[in-house]
């Protein structure tokens, strides 16, 4: 009879070494990512830093953003931005909720099926071919034909950058419909509820986190859209203030572009291309602070339920 | 003479209730038109753009995919754009895959549930919101001056594929973990567990058991991502796309075609479609169909993949 000791429990020390050694690797992948987002900051931070030391602070907040020229009015890029936002959103809010609660509520499995689809496909067509058609579709056969306005024009780009959002809005938003349990629902018609009283009054109540993250992600999301507005709003190299949807504007993600493409004969020459870094800056503080607040929310939704 | 009215009818009638209800219906309506428009929106679009596609593809369809970039509009051609893309997404490939897939299976099944976890993946989330011409920027400040630092900097200064192909991965990276991620965790604990009790290893249960039956999974999530990284475009204007024309030298080698000027599909779509002239609009339509076609192909073949190997459990 042989006796046996506790080293026979201990395993092969060959494959425990290549156990600890494969643990490190995939350790080190998982720290590359916090090395990626490290570089994206020192990536921004330091011509940012240089653009600031550099610049009349004046130039700032003058008459229009022509960065060849010196004249960075912050004014004009924020408030393109944010037009192109809201218009956005008031395109892809009621599309991508109307889509999600139909989805999530109404659409029996084979509906689902084919219905799904179109937002999938919707989601997966790059936002270059959307600039392209805001341009070519949007601005003349929707925008120009009932309202008086130029070729490039806000709306016609923020209306294309809402056709982007709305896919992201139904995804998240019907992954929060699908969270709230059946039982509410059960007891809501239990208590003689009809299905749109149940929908509006129990389920977007209860889901109403996730929702609100998804819009927050769709903000997002159009805040930092570049093609379609560099490509449809116009206005590229340089642009007045304006409030106008109607009239041709620059946005910080299409004066990012524009000096970009134009970068050659800018670098060096002065602080305009430096410019391209500080808003860069501006654009990843503004995305990142609206990500951490819908993640807050997304987070909620899972912990009630 | 009408039939008799029992009072059992009236209980019933006022139980069921009215079948047509405007209200209902109007809702209910009203929610699948949000849908329909999205839909309107996609045809609207895909045959606007087909539309404007079809004499380029009437009057020389090899010439036009086999072409290269030009000035003149009826020489003008996609394929050194499709082979910079090709290019680049191979690239994204090579790199975001081995550590994309090997940063969730750490956090999937090595990690314990530290701080030093959480904030990892919290971070991840956020890099996935990061907008694309901030990497553009990350790819322009750090990876053309790392190309241009080890000697493969070429003749553009480091705007070439290999930065092009450095920065979309790390665009895509994120991504790739999230849907590797979710692969792995739709593996039930059932599965390690069995392998843990006839003594495997961690690894070896991942080898052998995990990864196999997230494959799929994983498989899918991965391609669509790639189809991401080949139709993305802002991050390219700054890496230096070649927007105008240019010729690939016929006896380059290949470290030269790696390092020197380069373009992509959606940046010469981008370029045609601010040229001046009817020409230009109807090449940029077709360098569209071309990359939706390419792009749909993927989606497509990534779906019926995972729907042939998906195992429910």
């Amino acid at each position: 009879m042989t006796t046996s000791s506790t080293s026979d429990l201990r395993g092969d020390p060959r494959r425990l070494r290549r156990e600890r050694r494969l643990r490190t690797l995939f350790a080190g992948a998982a720290l590359a990512s916090i090395l990626l987002s490290l570089l994206i900051v020192l990536s921004l931070v330091g011509e940012a830093w240089n653009f600031l030391r550099t610049v009349e602070w004046a130039s700032l907040w003058s008459i229009g953003w022509f960065p060849r020229r010196g004249v960075f009015d912050l004014r004009t890029i924020v408030a393109a931005t944010l037009l192109t936002s809201l218009i956005a959103m008031i395109v892809a809010t009621p599309l991508g909720l109307g889509a999600a609660v139909y989805l999530a509520e109404y659409a029996s499995p084979r509906m689902r099926r084919v219905l799904k689809p179109i937002l999938e496909i919707l989601a997966g067509i790059p936002s270059v071919v959307v600039g392209y058609f805001a341009l070519t579709w949007i601005s003349p056969n929707l925008v120009q034909r009932l309202l008086e306005a130029q070729v490039f024009n806000l709306l016609a780009a923020g209306i294309g950058v809402g056709v982007l959002v709305t896919p992201l809005v139904a995804s998240v938003s019907e992954d929060a419909l699908r969270a709230v349990p059946r039982t509410l629902r059960e007891a809501s018609f239990g208590l003689g509820a009809r299905k749109a009283t149940t929908v509006r009054k129990i389920v977007l109540p209860a889901a109403v986190s996730g929702i609100v993250a998804s819009l927050i992600l769709g903000v997002s999301r159009a805040i930092g859209e570049t093609m379609v507005v560099a490509m449809a709003a116009g206005a590229t190299g340089g642009g007045l203030l304006t409030l106008n949807p109607l009239e041709p504007g620059i946005t910080m993600t299409a004066a990012m572009a524009s000096l970009a493409i134009g970068s050659d004969q800018v670098a060096g020459a002065s602080n305009a291309f430096q410019s391209l870094f500080f808003v860069g800056l501006v654009l990843f503080l503004i995305t990142l602070g609206l990500n951490v607040v819908s993640d807050r929310f997304v987070r909620r939704v899972r912990s009630k339920y | 003479m009408a039939t008799p009215v029992t009072t059992a009818d009236v209980v019933a009638a006022r139980l069921t209730g009215r079948r047509f209800r405007p209200g209902e219906l109007a809702f209910e309506a009203a929610l699948l038109a949000a849908l329909l428009v999205s839909l309107l929106f996609l045809i609207v679009l895909l045959a606007d753009i087909l539309a404007t596609a079809l004499p380029v593809f009437r009057q020389r369809t090899l010439g036009f995919i086999s072409g290269e970039l030009s000035p003149t509009a009826d020489r003008a051609g996609v394929g050194t754009s499709i082979l910079g893309s090709v290019t680049i997404t191979a690239g994204v490939a090579v790199l975001a895959f081995p550590l994309g897939i090997g940063t969730a299976i750490y956090l999937e099944e090595y990690a314990p549930d530290t701080r030093l976890t959480r904030f990892i993946t919290t971070n991840i989330r956020n890099l996935a919101g990061v907008p694309s011409i901030v990497y553009g920027i990350l790819g322009f400040a750090i990876f053309v001056r790392f190309i241009s630092a080890v000697g493969l900097g070429g003749n553009v200064n480091g705007r070439n594929v290999l930065a092009a192909g450095f920065t979309l991965a790390a665009l895509v990276l994120p991504i790739v973990i999230i849907t590797a991620s979710e692969a792995l965790r739709a593996v039930p604990a059932g599965i390690r567990e069995a392998g843990f009790g006839v003594g495997a290893t961690r690894w070896e249960v991942i080898r052998h058991h995990v990864l196999p039956s997230a494959a799929p999974g994983i498989l899918t999530g991965t391609v669509l991502t790639l189809a991401r990284a080949f139709g993305e475009t802002a991050p390219l204007l700054l890496l230096g796309a070649v927007t105008g024309f240019f010729t690939l030298g016929a006896d380059s080698s290949i470290v030269d075609r790696l390092t020197s000027a380069y373009t992509a599909l959606p940046v010469t779509v981008f370029d045609w479609s601010r040229q001046p002239g009817e020409d230009f609009r109807a090449l940029a339509a077709a360098a569209i169909v071309v990359l939706l076609v390419i792009l749909l192909t993927a989606n497509s073949a990534a779906i019926i993949l995972r729907n042939r190997y998906e195992r429910k459990w």
